[in-house]
């Protein structure tokens, strides 16, 4: 088999298990899926920027909230329907990232993570500033009979479990798709080596503009079907706890695969879960495993395997 | 009236704070030459070719390729004019596989067909003696071969002017053999700008030669006329 061919196999795989795990899995944990699906689609988002491009966000809640109120002030003052309201929220997404590229891509290293750090605390600022419409840190919730779409009830767990699905696994192909396009092999090019893109004759700013607007546009899209399949849009969201879990989920999981943001999230989750039963001081059990993990498997969980077993793995 | 001058340059200058490291170059390069670019360790010869392919905003002074003003273009549009540099500390996609880095050159000008893709790289590879390294990652390379690999990136591109900045460097007697084949054989394509210092090299494949000696022209001349430059020889060559 090729590459490609191998990858496409692969991933088609992990999307086959997924469907097929949901009718086997408890309620709990059926529950934590669709949460972890969707949050994966944050951590791709991130993924497109940090392990392609090799640009280190501490923004990206930004675009995730930008994401979630899109979709969800569409929703409370428009009086829009669910699917419009998600295309409102995508949307929103797409602008900003699009404003906050061109502003912070004149920077680079710790000056870009600063700016982006800067406009998302000013983003989460604006949030409660307006508190008239976001109910600031309070938040609102999305009432139920409202989130439908086409007659599919979205409260329900199945169809939330399979909505959920749907976005990751678009996503997930269309993040596939990209980086085996040439425009993806720029971004890997601009990652290792910048100056040797350049005088290749690429645009690097056009191209890197371009990967902060998949980038940001992705994380909002998990943003907007986040809110609406669990019902509630709050400031929470905006703060930096999460810019940082993307950054940390994309860590864990493997930097510069696509199969790595996913295995991150449902890795991240679960430690939480587990260590929190153990105590209440949880992020020590947590933290403790990913200084172990940063220290023997530096490129993430896909990372290693890509290393040791799967050269091809994109 | 159109001009046989691939390149030209009229009084290009460059300062870093107060120190000037090109200072006034008129420069002319006929289509299909092959010119050395010569002179002594700091003489300015790397920003020289720096502010030809806009890796280094000039001074003051201006820029022509091929008929037209490329003074305020930035350096990606001046490579996808058709300029190809290589650099002179070997600066390839070491992480990449030797395929990925001649394809990545390639890909620019001809799009992403992957037969296409796959054709230039292995023309490229084999002109340069790498083809049965082709799946291998850059860095795994020796540093000579790394340098070839530079050449085979700039093949890849089809350039109408390759920039060589010390091509030789780190390459064995050998290799430098091939290499001047290989120059001889591309010069059938593109005009060839060469900084070197291997003075053999120079003398053996440069159709002209220009020395710069402190950021300014000192001489220019065919490879004989330059050799025999009294100006030269006390500036460079030690034996004046």
């Amino acid at each position: 088999m090729r590459p490609d061919t191998k990858s496409l196999a692969l991933h088609l795989g992990l999307l086959a298990l997924l469907v097929i795990v949901q009718f086997v899995v408890s309620p709990f944990h059926h529950g934590n899926l669709s949460r972890i699906m969707v949050l994966a689609v944050f951590a791709m988002g991130y993924n497109v920027l940090f392990g392609y491009v090799g640009l280190l966000s501490l923004g990206h809640a930004l675009f995730f909230s930008a994401g979630m109120y899109g979709m969800g002030l569409a929703m409370q003052h428009l009086g829009v329907s669910a699917l419009a309201a998600i295309a409102v929220g995508i949307l929103s997404a797409l602008v900003l990232s699009a404003v906050v590229g061109a502003v912070a891509l004149r920077t680079t290293g710790v000056a870009f993570m600063i700016v982006t750090l800067m406009l998302a605390q000013a983003g989460y600022l604006a949030i409660l500033y307006f508190g008239t419409y976001t109910r600031g840190d309070e938040g609102f919730v999305i009432q139920p009979v409202f989130r439908t779409i086409a007659g599919l009830d979205l409260t329900d767990p199945t169809v939330r479990y399979f909505a959920a699905f749907l976005v990751l696994a678009v996503c997930l192909l269309l993040t596939l798709r990209l980086v085996h396009s040439s425009f993806g092999r720029v971004l890997v090019a601009i990652r290792e080596n910048e100056e040797r893109a350049r005088m290749l004759g690429y645009d690097v700013f056009r191209h890197k503009l371009i990967a902060v607007i998949i980038s940001g546009t992705l994380s909002g899209t998990a943003g907007a079907v986040y809110g609406l399949l669990f019902g509630y849009v709050g400031a929470t969201f905006a703060t930096v706890q999460y810019s940082i879990l993307p950054l940390l989920w994309v860590l864990l999981g493997g930097a510069g695969t696509v199969i790595g943001p996913f295995i991150g999230t449902l890795f991240m989750f679960y430690l939480i879960d587990f260590s929190s039963g153990l105590t209440s001081a949880y992020m020590v059990v947590a933290g403790v495993v990913l200084v172990l993990l940063t220290l023997f498997a530096p490129q993430g969980l896909a990372g290693e395997v890509k290393r040791r077993l799967l050269p091809w793995l994109p | 009236m159109a001009s046989v001058n691939l390149l030209s340059t009229k009084g290009l200058s460059r300062s870093f704070g107060g120190i000037r490291a090109v200072e006034n170059v008129d420069f002319e390069l006929p289509a299909g030459q092959i010119r050395a670019l010569i002179g002594p360790n700091g003489a300015g010869k790397s920003t020289f070719v720096g502010l030809l392919c806009g890796r280094i905003a000039a001074s003051s002074g201006s820029v022509r390729f091929m008929d037209r003003d490329i003074s305020h273009l930035p350096a990606h549009q001046r490579i996808a004019l058709g300029m190809a540099y290589t650099f002179q500390i070997t600066s390839v996609f070491a992480r990449l596989s030797l395929y990925e880095n001649v394809a990545l050159a390639a890909r620019r000008r001809i799009g992403a067909d992957r037969a296409n893709v796959d054709r230039e790289v292995a023309s490229a590879l084999e002109r340069v003696g790498l083809t049965e390294r082709t799946d291998q990652p850059a860095e795994d390379l020796s540093y000579g071969h790394q340098r070839l690999l530079e050449i085979a990136m700039g093949i890849a591109q089809h350039p109408k002017l390759l920039i060589l900045d010390e091509p030789t460097q780190g390459l064995a007697d050998s290799e430098i053999r091939q290499f001047n084949a290989l120059v001889r054989e591309l010069n059938a394509e593109a005009t060839i700008l060469l900084i070197e210092h291997n003075m053999d090299v120079v003398m053996e494949i440069a159709d002209a030669i220009t020395v710069l000696n402190f950021g300014e022209v000192l001489a220019e001349g065919q490879p004989e006329e330059i050799r025999q430059n009294k100006a030269v020889q006390a500036a460079y060559l030690g034996t004046g």
